[in-house]
């Protein structure tokens, strides 16, 4: 199985690195171009077999560690 | 009085904080690796600037959760003085020891500059020795220093006075145009509940001598020593 995530900013939280990519995107000529906000995206192999567990345990490893509840959002699906 | 100064591996000021204690404030002061399990007999704990870990995943998210800190997690618990300077900061934050987070800089340079801390409130262990109304000059080096918290968070700090320093102008001004990183209300170090817990991102361990240019950061070391020294004094009492 494999755990995709994807981690990004509060709604709440300062973008700079959104804001800065959104004015070079304007810059470059994308004229509809509206908010962007910059995240991260792991992809993580688990070797286990039972996705209740593995779903628990990426949900806790993502609380914990994996993003900062204080200023991320997190979202993550199981494949295989 | 004993200080313990942790090092990860990616630690850069932990030799600074070592000499500042022991050299400029004739202190004993020993380097805490980050694989050790106990703080031993040390009065307080500093957690050093620098990029631990790389800085791999969010500053101080690896670090956090290293052996040496959860020993400081348990000296923090007891009461123990902690102060974590720049990265250390962030590492306080991310072990949830103190409010908020730290976050990329709102101009995402990373700034190295002077910069003038007005201190919020004498009443810690960290800014008892500051005389009312002085201004620090201190230097900040940090990309990822802009201080945020939720409004709620921010509230309560606020109402407890846990905010120790932010950054002003040199008139004393806390002006947009000084603060380097966009941290929320011009916040440059906040403590927690227990006021024996904070942490800022600019640097006392370099600005603690006269041939550095300014001695200001040496206030905050001599306020945790006088604390330490009135801890002492009240158990021997």
């Amino acid at each position: 199985m494999k755990a995709k995530i994807i981690i990004t900013p509060k709604k709440a939280v300062l973008d700079p690195q959104g804001k800065t990519v959104q004015n070079a995107l304007a810059h470059m000529g994308y004229a509809e171009v509206g908010a962007v906000h910059v995240g991260k995206y792991l992809e993580i192999e688990l070797t286990g077999t039972d996705r209740e567990l593995a779903r628990k345990q990426v949900d806790e490893a993502c609380h914990k560690i994996l993003s900062n509840p204080v200023i991320e959002d997190y979202r993550f699906e199981i494949e295989g | 009085m004993k200080f313990a100064v942790l090092q990860f591996p990616g630690s850069n000021c932990d030799q600074d904080c070592v000499h500042v204690l022991r050299n400029v404030m004739g202190h004993s002061a020993r380097l805490l690796w980050h694989k050790d399990t106990s703080v031993g007999d040390s009065d307080a704990a500093i957690v050093p600037g620098g990029f631990s870990y790389g800085d791999y995943l969010r500053t101080g998210a690896i670090a956090r959760f290293s052996p040496v800190m959860q020993a400081v997690q348990a000296f923090a618990a007891q009461g123990g003085l902690v102060l974590g300077i720049c990265n250390g900061f962030q590492i306080l934050c991310e072990a949830g020891l103190l409010p908020g987070a730290l976050i990329r800089n709102r101009s995402l340079q990373f700034r190295c500059e002077q910069v003038h801390l007005q201190t919020a409130t004498t009443d810690s262990a960290f800014t008892n020795r500051v005389p009312a109304g002085k201004l620090l000059r201190v230097p900040i080096a940090h990309g990822e220093g802009c201080y945020f918290a939720d409004p709620e968070t921010l509230a309560g700090m606020r109402s407890r006075g846990q905010v120790l320093w932010r950054y002003v102008d040199a008139q004393g001004a806390a002006t947009e145009a000084a603060n380097p990183n966009g941290s929320v209300d011009n916040i440059a170090g906040v403590c927690n509940e227990g006021r024996n817990v904070a942490g800022l991102m600019p640097h006392p361990e370099r600005a603690s001598e006269d041939v550095l240019g300014c001695s200001d950061g040496r206030l905050i070391f001599e306020s945790i020593i006088h604390s330490l020294q009135q801890r002492r004094s009240a158990v021997a009492a």
